[in-house]
């Protein structure tokens, strides 16, 4: 990522760092925002999939005779169709059939499909589908699927995804189907040295993203051509999947994406489109599937982990050695699970000095739903675990939890990764936390049953650094930025129109940005990792500045003056005691009232291939305090206040970068204190919102502090960097070591009143000491 | 299943609908209406993102018959948009950034305006309390929150009380859609 081509326009910063109002509020707050669910296209049918009604099973029969002679019903999708394309998809592990071949994996796998002229009668129709399963043994939890006489869940060979890019998979068989490895010195050295140490057994639930809007798509399997109007985060990636496996050129595909109604992961690579798509080729016509709840809960969720870490310091608090074994339970199928369990890996130590480090991350198939991204993913499952320990080694040491952190976080410029790999750290991450501290009012006196926490951690973001966007003028001077980027609620669109309103130096309401089509959108990886505004936005930046260096070589030609003599106002070009505005320049190029100016801009690896290995493009900061108040009598935790640091490096809008920290703090705290899938022999058995308990506007904590740290640090456009997993990331955790010094450590998420209780009134052994 | 023939207030214009007795009033607005501003999530009335106005009264569309509907004035987001009211709504919400993906922001914003309209929006309390059957998962309700209270501030609530007590849920100087409405027969 090289410089920015030519400086922007005067000196000053006046479209960006300013909270401008979002670009998408009025469409939103109207009702008029189009979604996937409200976009119907000629000749539309409805589809629904019936799923499997068993956990694992081998599939001896299907009758779909009764559903297909049903009036309205115009097709029925089986495994037995899917002859003329490989069935196999997934970006990271070819492992997920379009539709069941010959066997289910997981309760709600998809088994048929029918597309009908209504949604009820493709309903009425599923009913009318006799399956007969032949039912095999069902590894529901990590133990079981980790024993050593356990059966393969998945017993054909693993083929590597388009996106895979993560090294080996399943070096040693059975149902692991990725391991990341950190080791740097020994850890058995250091452990006979070290004086003090912390050692336990930790569980993290598998947890719903629940992006409100559920996962829909409308498919149009045409002549040699498929268009998708979905609702997925990384258009480009699931077009080349589709591409992949319906065997077309990427060009003949094409993905339009509407608003999303949040993301937060669940739309993070390839999702219903497949089945979406293969149901529209049976039908031959346009299909939309809209998913309910449960059946987006079966589509996605986030890992289920175990871990058993250790760490150790010295007696006057200088740490010295981590341990971390971990196993992610990825589901029927690997999902992102190969990346969660990379990134897992790579939090696992925290941010802070070690002599020795071992981490031993596992990413393994059960037969659940399928786990893949969820905001923060592996910092959120780790953050928690290792800041308990940091909080234990002080209190042994007799030092404050803050201080602790300060003799022991790195600093910038400091290797990140143990080994002395990748990105060294980018952040200020002492002068953070002491931020975060001072805000929950780290030194104030404390009542009984209340306690404050920090937590430090690092997040890889930034996935991939490839994306390209152009800016284009049209002849009246409005500008149209073409960026690949998803609006999810995150306010991308607003973000980019001010970058390419500073370079262009002319009024936010001037740009206009629309959602992804894939067709005439330059490419962007991915919209997630916290990468938008990072790598999205300096590829707008580089876009707008190109485009204004053609427009001041329009002026240059037209007055015969160098373009350096050309100075931009206000959308106004003053030089060589002329002056024109972009319109007029483009009425001058063209001799007439029509054409345009369009700039594009590009972003890739600076050097090397930009692996993940190499990588990332950023170390996110996830640094959050709270403070909590527990009930001994009830087990009920009250988040009284929280903090979190926004270390952006810039903030282009710093409303919006507060308002993403916002919801990522409730978010966290959904997933500390109430959140949980919970399954029995199989069964995900709260697949409603009834009984999957999300936070409401009464869980707030009475003060959300998000505090924006801006020292442009970031190798994004004016120094930013990207935002909103961190607060998610370190909420979890801030709240865990609160509660820890309100008294009561916990080793299992969510913290219900049911474990808090017994945690207070029957403990187990907490440490080893 | 049989068909009802229903008569309904939408928006301000009366409509004579045909519909299957079991129908969901989220799906006659939306499907039937083009009405798309209520949305489906969850579908077990706990989300609130389906929420439109019935008699002034929140209720969630996933789980309200159309044939209930009959007789009746509905108020979706749409309609809700085109009246004078609206604007302060609007303001309330767009300065705070108090809708991030939007999904969510058509119950809240009904919502609102039937506490508001019933006097039960006095302040953050009456907020938090009103606002108990919406979920929103981007914002954290901060901002919401923020945008609530200025609505509860503002004298307009108390003014839309004093005159809005009974009345149709028609918005006032509606543009396009005529107050008084005419009827339409939709199938």
């Amino acid at each position: 990522m090289s410089s920015t081509p030519t400086a922007p326009p005067g000196d000053a910063l006046t479209r960006v760092g300013r909270s401008e109002n979002r670009k998408d509020a009025g469409e939103k707050i109207r009702g008029k925002a189009q979604f996937a669910g409200d976009l119907k296209v000629p000749r539309m049918l409805h589809g629904k999939v019936l799923r499997s009604e068993v956990p694992h099973a081998r599939i001896v029969s299907i009758d779909a005779s009764g559903a297909e002679s049903m009036p309205g019903v115009v097709a029925v999708l089986l495994g037995s169709d899917l002859t003329e394309f490989d069935p196999y998809w997934g970006h990271a592990i070819k492992d997920r059939p379009i539709i069941a071949v010959d066997r289910v994996r997981f309760h709600g796998d998809p088994v048929a499909a029918v597309a009908a002229e209504d949604e009820a009668t493709a309903e009425a129709a599923l009913r009318q589908i006799v399956v007969e399963y032949e039912e095999l043994p069902v590894l529901d939890t990590l133990e079981k699927a980790t024993a050593p006489d356990a059966p393969r869940i998945h017993e054909q060979e693993l083929r590597p995804g388009l996106f895979h890019g993560l090294g080996q998979l399943r070096e040693e068989g059975g149902n692991v189907c990725y391991r990341y490895r950190l080791d740097t010195g020994s850890v058995e050295l250091s452990e006979s040295e070290a004086e003090l140490s912390v050692e336990g057994e930790y569980e993290f639930p598998a947890v719903y993203q629940y992006a409100m809007e559920t996962h829909t798509v409308i498919a149009d399997y045409g002549e040699g051509e498929i268009t998708l109007w979905a609702s997925c985060q990384h258009p480009f990636l699931v077009r080349a999947e589709i591409a992949d496996l319906f065997k077309l050129p990427i060009g003949r595909v094409r993905v339009i994406v509407p608003y999303l109604g949040g993301g937060f992961g669940s739309k993070s690579y390839t999702k219903m489109e497949p089945i979406t798509t293969a149901l529209s080729w049976k039908a031959g016509r346009p299909v939309r599937i809209a998913n309910r709840v449960d059946e987006s809960m079966a589509t996605t969720r986030r890992h289920g982990m175990r871990c058993r870490m250790k760490t150790t310091a010295s007696a006057d608090g200088k740490l010295l050695s981590r341990s971390v074994r971990l196993l992610l339970d990825t589901g029927a199928y690997a999902d992102n699970g190969p990346r969660v369990c990379a990134t897992a890996g790579d939090a696992a130590p925290g941010p802070y000095r070690w002599q020795a480090v071992h981490v031993d991350a596992n990413c393994v198939y059960t037969n659940t739903a399928p786990a893949g991204s969820y905001r923060a993913f592996g910092a959120v499952h780790m953050q928690w675990i290792g800041e308990m320990q940091i909080d234990q080694l002080a209190a042994r040491a007799g030092i404050d939890p803050l201080e602790m952190r300060r003799r022991n976080l790195l600093t910038p410029g400091e290797p990140v990764r143990p080994d002395g790999t990748g990105k060294p750290l980018d952040a200020d991450l002492i002068g953070d936390v002491e931020k975060a501290a001072a805000a929950v009012g780290w030194d104030d006196p404390k009542e009984p049953w209340t306690g404050r926490g920090v937590s430090v951690g690092l997040l890889a973001a930034g996935a991939h650094p490839v994306s390209r966007a152009s800016v284009r003028m049209e002849a009246d001077g409005s500008v149209e930025v073409n960026v690949g980027t998803t609006e999810m609620g995150q306010g991308a669109r607003t973000v980019m129109a001010q970058i390419a309103a500073q370079e262009l130096d002319i009024d936010l309401a001037e740009v206009t940005v629309q959602g992804a089509d894939t067709r005439f959108t330059p490419y962007d990886r991915s919209t997630g990792a916290s990468r938008s505004t990072t790598l999205a936005g300096l590829a707008v930046q580089r876009a707008a500045a190109d485009l204004r260096r053609r427009l001041l070589e329009t002026a240059a030609g037209a007055w015969e003056a160098p373009v350096e003599a050309l100075q931009i106002r206000d959308g106004v070009v003053h030089g060589a005691g002329e002056q024109a505005t972009y319109a007029q320049l483009i009425a001058k190029r063209f001799g007439f009232v029509g054409g345009e100016v369009i700039g594009e801009g590009e972003v890739r690896p600076e050097t090397g291939s930009g692996s993940y290995a190499e990588g990332p493009v950023f170390w996110e900061v996830c640094i959050a305090a709270a403070k909590v108040r527990v009930d001994p009598e009830t087990g009920q935790v009250t988040v009284e206040r929280t903090a979190t640091i926004a270390d952006v490096g810039k903030a282009i809008n710093p409303l919006l970068v507060e308002r993403q920290d916002e919801g990522a703090v409730l978010q966290g705290l959904g997933n500390a204190l109430f959140e949980e899938m919970i399954y029995q022999d199989g069964f995900l058995t709260n697949d409603t919102l009834l009984e999957y308990r999300v936070p409401r506007i009464e869980d707030m904590p009475r003060s959300m502090q998000g505090i924006i740290v801006e020292n442009a640090d970031g190798p994004g456009p004016y120094g930013a960097k990207g935002c909103g997993e961190g607060a998610q990331a370190a909420t979890p955790a801030a709240i865990a070591t609160a509660l820890a010094d309100a008294g009561v450590q916990m080793k299992e998420l969510p913290f219900t009143p049911e474990r808090v209780w017994r945690q207070i009134n029957e403990p187990k052994e907490t440490q080893q000491r | 299943m049989s068909d009802v023939t229903v008569t309904v207030n939408v928006n301000g214009s009366s409509r004579q609908l045909t519909v299957p007795a079991q129908e969901l009033l989220l799906d006659t607005l939306r499907e039937r209406l083009g009405l798309t501003g209520a949305k489906r999530s969850c579908d077990v009335q706990v989300c609130g993102t389906c929420t439109v106005l019935v008699d002034n009264e929140p209720v969630s569309g996933c789980t309200y018959l159309t044939a209930d509907a009959d007789g009746r004035s509905v108020l979706t987001i749409e309609g809700f948009a085109q009246s004078d009211e609206f604007a302060e709504f609007e303001q309330a919400f767009v300065e705070r950034a108090a809708l991030q993906c939007g999904f969510c922001t058509s119950g809240f914003v009904l919502t609102l305006k039937a506490l508001r309209d019933a006097g039960e929006l006095r302040d953050r309390e009456d907020a938090i309390a009103g606002l108990d059957g919406n979920v929103c998962r981007c914002t954290g309700y901060k901002s919401i929150l923020e945008a609530a209270e200025a609505l509860a501030r503002s004298p307009q609530g108390s003014e839309t009380l004093a005159a809005g007590a009974g009345s149709t849920s028609a918005p006032a100087g509606a543009g396009p859609t005529p107050a008084t409405g005419h009827t339409e027969a939709v199938r």
